[in-house]
Formats: C-alpha cells, structure tokens, sequence
C-alpha cells in the first residue's frame, strides 16, 4: 500500500519537474528569440557570443544597449507578477484573488498617473509612486475586509469596489492634463516594457534578488496555510505572522513589477492557474506560476511588437485581451460545477 | 395618508429643491431675479439669460432624466438579479459603451453628442446581455459573486480593446476621454430628445414589473406557484434596465455607482415591496444625482468636478461597506 502511495507521489514530483523544466526552457528560448528579432536581425549564434562577451562592437550595441533591458524587464517583471499572483491565490485559497483583480494594480495606477499629470515626474519618481500606491491600497483592502479573518469572497468584493473607486479618479486626472501628457499616462497604464533601460532593469533587479527568495521560503508555508489555521497551528506555524509576511511580499512583488512597466493586466491572475495546470495537484506552485508569467510577459511583448503590422502595441493590451476571457471561461466552468 | 406616501411627497418636495439649486448655482453667480426673468421672459440677446437657457437647463433636465433611469435600471437589476451588487458600472455596461464610442469616433468620424447616442447605447446594451448570460451560466445561477467578476473581467476585455484605439488615435483619446467620466455638462437639449422615447419605454416597462419582481423576490419556485411567467418576467425586467442604462449612458456618459447606492437608501424606507421601492428609486437618484453635480461645481469653483467623478467618490465606500456584509446573496 505504501509503495503504492510513494510511486503515485514520485509520478507527480515527476511530472511537476518534467513540467517546470519545460516552461523554463520556453522562457530561455523567448528570451533568446526576442534578443535576436527585430529590424535588424541577430543571428542566434551572435547573440550567444555578445551576450558571453565575445561579440562585435555593432552587434553588442543593439543586443546590450537596446534589446537585453527590454527582453530582462519582460523577464523580471512577468516573474514578479506570476510570483504574487500565486501567493495572493493560494493564500486566500481562491483563483479569484490577484492583485490585479481586487484592486492593488488600480492602486498603484493611481499613484503612478497622479505623479505624472499633477507632478509632471517621471522614470523613477513614477515606479516610487506605483509602488507606495500599491501598498497603500492593499492595506486599505485588507483592513477593510477583515472581519473576523479575511474571507475570500469579501476580500475580491471590496477589491472590485476600491479599484472601481480608483480608476474613476484616474480617468478625473486624465481630463485635467495636457493632451500629450495624458496619451503618456494612458500609456503607462496600459502595461509596457518598450523603451526601458538599465536604469528600469536595476532597482527591479535589486528588488527582486530579495523579494523572490523570500517568496520561496515563505511559500513552503502555504501548503501548511491551506490545510486551515488550526491544523497549520498545530503543526507549528506561527500562522498570522506567516500570513502577513507572505501578503507583504505579494503586494511588494506586484508593486516593484507595476512601477517597472505599469499594470500588464492579469499575467499575475492568469500565470498561477496556467501553472497549477501544467504542474498537476490543482495547486499553482510558485517557481512555475513565476516561469508561466515570464513567458507570458515575453510572449505578449513579441507579439505586440514585432507581429501586429507597422503599429507597436504595448504588452499589456495584448495580456488583458488574453487574460480576461480566462478569467470568464473559469467563472464559467467553476459555476458548471455549482461552485463559486 | 401612511409613512411611505408621506415620505413619497417629501422626496418629491426635495428633487424639486434641488433642482432649483442646479438651475441656481453655477460659476458664474447669478442674482435669482435674473434666472427667474430668464425662465419667464427669455431674451436671447442677455448673456445672463444664455447661461441659464442653454447651459443649466439642459443640464439639470438632463441629470433629471439620467437619474431617474439609473435610479429605476438600479431598482430593477438588483431585484431580478437577487443582487445587492448589481450596478451599471460594475456590470461593464460603461465600458460596453465606452468601446462602442471610441470606435465610432475613430471609425465613423464622429464628433459631437448625438452621434455618441447610438454607439454607446449599442455597447451598454450588448455588455449588459453578454455579463447577465455569463454570471448567469451553469446550475448556481447569477450570484453576486458570478455577476460582478464577469462584470469586471468583460470590463477589462472591452478596455483593453479600447486602449488599443486610443493608443493608435490621438484625436481619438483628446475626444473620448472628456466623454469617458460621465457629465451633465455640455450635453444639449437634443441629446435628451434623442433618448427620451428609449427612457420612456424602458421606465413603463420597469414601473410594470413591480409585481413580476415581488414574485421573483420570493424565489423562483414560490414565483411559479403564484402563476407567475418566470422567464418571462425576466426577460421583461432585462429589457427595461438595457434600456435604461443605455439611455442613461448615451445622455451623461458612464456614471457608476448611483443605481447602485440609491435602491439601498430607498428600501430604508420602503421595505423589499417594489410597487414602493421603484417609485422611491426613481425620484431619489435624480435627487442624488444633480446633488452630486452641484457639489461637483462647488468644490471645484469656478471650474468643477465632473458627476461620474463625484458618484464614484461618494459611491465606491458604500459598495465596500456591502461587500462587508455577512449575508450578502440576500436583500
């Protein structure tokens, strides 16, 4: 009976590696792919050698100064995404739960397109801002919530009302500005990783080398969290404590992510149920649904750029248009089953 | 006389205050006796009587007319749907119409009001049936819960569909993002006109379904012991609010969060009976309504504050407020 068990167990652990190692080599080839396509077009073979440092001067021009901030910040920043929406989903055991449908993107939204219209700031004074709005408004949503404990649903509901509430005032702030500055703005909002430099890559960059090991650390926990706070309690978790430090690290990812390249709508809902799908067990494991949203990020990003015709679209219209149907087919599908 | 009627003709006196305070306060002050001479005994050459014929006039008919289809599309959907939730906004009826007038205005060239009329209510209307048939697919039937995420996800579909006209269309975003936070502002008598017979229609239709939607209120199988056409009733109630809504949002663009809030603050009163709470809807969300664009113009003096703008405001932290509540499915 035993042996039973264990070789189920190694079939899954099989396959959740099998999975996972595929979903990173698809992340190395977009990569790849994306360093080596454009209008000037840079063979594979070069862009291994410029990247590896024995590279031409001309082709090590286009691939370090121009494409690799570009192609690392779709990387970072789908990682990011893909990471907190995992943590959001698991921690309130519900698929619902990312920061991009209750609100904390609006949030930072928010806070970005006021530093911009009425502070007339930009680069890194527009990432500070969407990463203060986020916090904010996730410890807005999360005390609002709290009744006795932060239930699921009431968690997504007040999320929907505050970010509703938010883009309003965003859209108020779009009508005061200048034309040119509102396009700006509108761009921002839309989610992009056009146009970033080093200096957007670093500080994400820097954040992340933090945050993701945290999240990795911390997310062992979860599978303690999900079997309810008494049993989780009485195995040793200090539960609250835990739960805290896990939402922080959420919210910190989606916000460092959103100050990089603005609100891409929902890689961070999407990536962790692609991931708990490819992976098997029904639950988004976290290094996958991080993979998932880097691919995404990277694929939406090529899409938009290269595949569209002469028009540049920016990354985040392409995932919104993706994501959001998901999100109706699971609403769909989970309500066939009499749920949700 | 009993309380509800008492109270009735109380509401009824205060829409009459308040609209004499939307014809009255404005930025540019002006003495009583000149609006009343302007009313009375127009003089098209008087600046002063200008300002009160072509600016505040149709303003506050225009939130008149708005609010009461908003306050009766609110009564309406939240009955039907058996939903505290329901409200135009965040069913993506605003962003149905929202990408239904950038793409008449990128596609079509078009530039004023009127033309907006019938794109936006195309896009109101569809949003609101393709929300209702996803909330509603599958044995749980529409539940809050359902309604408002299909509500949300289709708001980000169809705004991401936008974006991608506006990123593409500069003199496209200059127009639409006037239009897109809901106003009584700027919108002409014509526009009303235009949307009258769709708001007169739907409002008949709502007021009748008063009984349809008691019946409902118990329960579709008690509903159905009382004789009465379920999915009949439905369909009735759908077609007010689609065109109610649509009507609303043509006129004043996307205003959330008032058919919403307003069958709240009505059923204090009324109770759950809607033969009370669709009258009070409708007489109360004009009250809210032209309240809000007043302070909006105040706030702001002597520029102002769109309507949208302040509904959402003042409308976001009651939604939060019944979100927090324990027993949500029921009303």
């Amino acid at each position: 009976m035993t042996g039973v068990v264990a070789a189920q167990r190694r079939a899954e652990q099989r396959r959740a590696t099998t999975a996972t190692t595929g979903v990173l080599l698809a992340v190395v080839a977009m990569f790849l792919l994306t360093l080596s396509y454009g209008e000037f077009r840079v063979s594979l073979v070069d862009v291994v050698k410029s990247l590896s440092g024995s590279g031409l001067p001309a082709v090590d021009y286009i691939v370090h100064t121009i494409r690799l901030p570009r192609a690392l910040t779709a990387l970072l920043v789908g990682l990011a995404f893909g990471l907190s929406g995992a943590i959001f989903q698991r921690l309130v055991r519900n698929p619902l739960a990312s920061p991009d449908v209750i609100g904390v993107s609006a949030g930072a939204s928010t806070a970005a397109v006021t530093a911009i219209i009425v502070f007339g700031a930009g680069g890194v004074f527009v990432s500070v801002a969407a990463l203060t709005g986020a916090l904010l408004t996730a410890t807005a949503i999360y005390l609002l919530s709290w009744r006795s404990g932060v239930g699921g649903y009431r968690l997504v509901l007040v999320g929907i009302g505050i970010g509703a509430g938010l883009s309003s005032i965003t859209s108020f702030l779009m009508t005061r500005a200048d034309v040119r500055v509102a396009q700006e703005a509108l761009f921002w909002l839309t989610g992009s990783v056009n146009g970033r430099t080093w200096g957007h890559v670093q500080p994400l960059a820097a954040e992340l080398l933090f945050l993701v090991p945290a999240a990795m650390i911390l997310g062992r926990a979860l599978n303690g969290l999900q079997l309810g706070d008494d049993l989780a309690r009485g195995l040793g978790w200090r539960v609250e404590t835990t739960r805290l430090a896990l939402l922080v690290t959420g919210v910190l990812l989606a916000g460092a992510a959103t100050a990089a390249a603005g609100p891409v709508a929902f890689v961070a809902f999407v990536a962790g149920p692609i991931a708990a799908r490819l992976v098997g067990g029904g639950r988004p494991a976290l290094p996958a649904s991080a993979l998932v949203g880097a691919l995404v990020v990277l694929v939406a990003d090529f899409i938009g750029a290269h595949l569209l015709g002469a028009t540049q679209f920016p990354a985040g219209v392409l995932t919104a248009l993706v994501g959001a149907p998901y999100l109706l087919w699971l609403l769909a599908s989970a309500n066939r089953g009499g749920k949700a | 006389m009993n309380k509800r009627a008492i109270g009735f003709v109380l509401l009824v006196l205060t829409l009459a205050g308040v609209v004499v305070l939307s014809v009255t306060v404005g930025s540019r002050g002006l003495p009583p006796e000149t609006i009343w001479a302007a009313l009375t005994h127009h003089e098209p050459a008087l600046p002063e009587h200008l300002i009160v014929s072509e600016v505040r006039v149709p303003r506050t008919v225009i939130g008149l007319i708005a609010g009461m289809a908003l306050g009766l599309a609110g009564a309406v959907v939240q009955g039907v749907t058996r939903n505290p939730l329901a409200d135009p906004g965040i069913l993506g009826v605003n962003a149905g119409a929202a990408l239904f007038v950038v793409i008449g205005i990128s596609v079509f060239g078009l530039t004023d009001l009127i033309g907006y009329v019938w794109f936006s209510f195309a896009g109101a209307a569809g949003a609101a049936v393709l929300v209702y048939l996803i909330g509603a697919m599958g044995s749980g039937g529409a539940t809050p819960v359902k309604i408002a995420l299909s509500g949300a996800a289709l708001s980000a579909v169809l705004g991401a569909a936008t974006t991608a006209v506006l990123l593409t269309d500069a003199d496209t975003f200059e127009e639409f993002r006037l239009w897109q936070v809901g106003s009584l502002a700027g919108r002409g008598a014509e526009v009303a006109v235009q949307a009258a017979p769709f708001l007169l229609i739907g409002a008949v239709l709502a007021l009748a379904s008063a009984r349809v939607l008691n019946a409902l209120g118990m329960g579709d199988d008690v509903a159905v012991s009382w004789g009465q056409n379920v999915t009949a009733g439905r369909l009735l109630c759908g077609a007010a609010v689609v065109l109610l809504c649509g009507a609303a949002t043509a006129m004043a663009g996307p205003i959330g969060f008032v058919g919403l809030v307003v069958p709240h603050m009505a059923r204090i009163v009324t109770g759950p009976d809607h033969r009370w709470l669709l009258p009070y809807a409708m007489i109360l969300a004009p009250v809210l309504l032209l309240s809000a664009d007043v302070l909006g113009r105040i706030v702001a003096h002597p520029g102002e504050v769109q309507v949208g703008i302040v509904t959402a405001v003042i409308g976001a932290p009651v939604f939060v407020a019944l979100a927090r509540r324990r027993r949500l499915a029921e009303l």
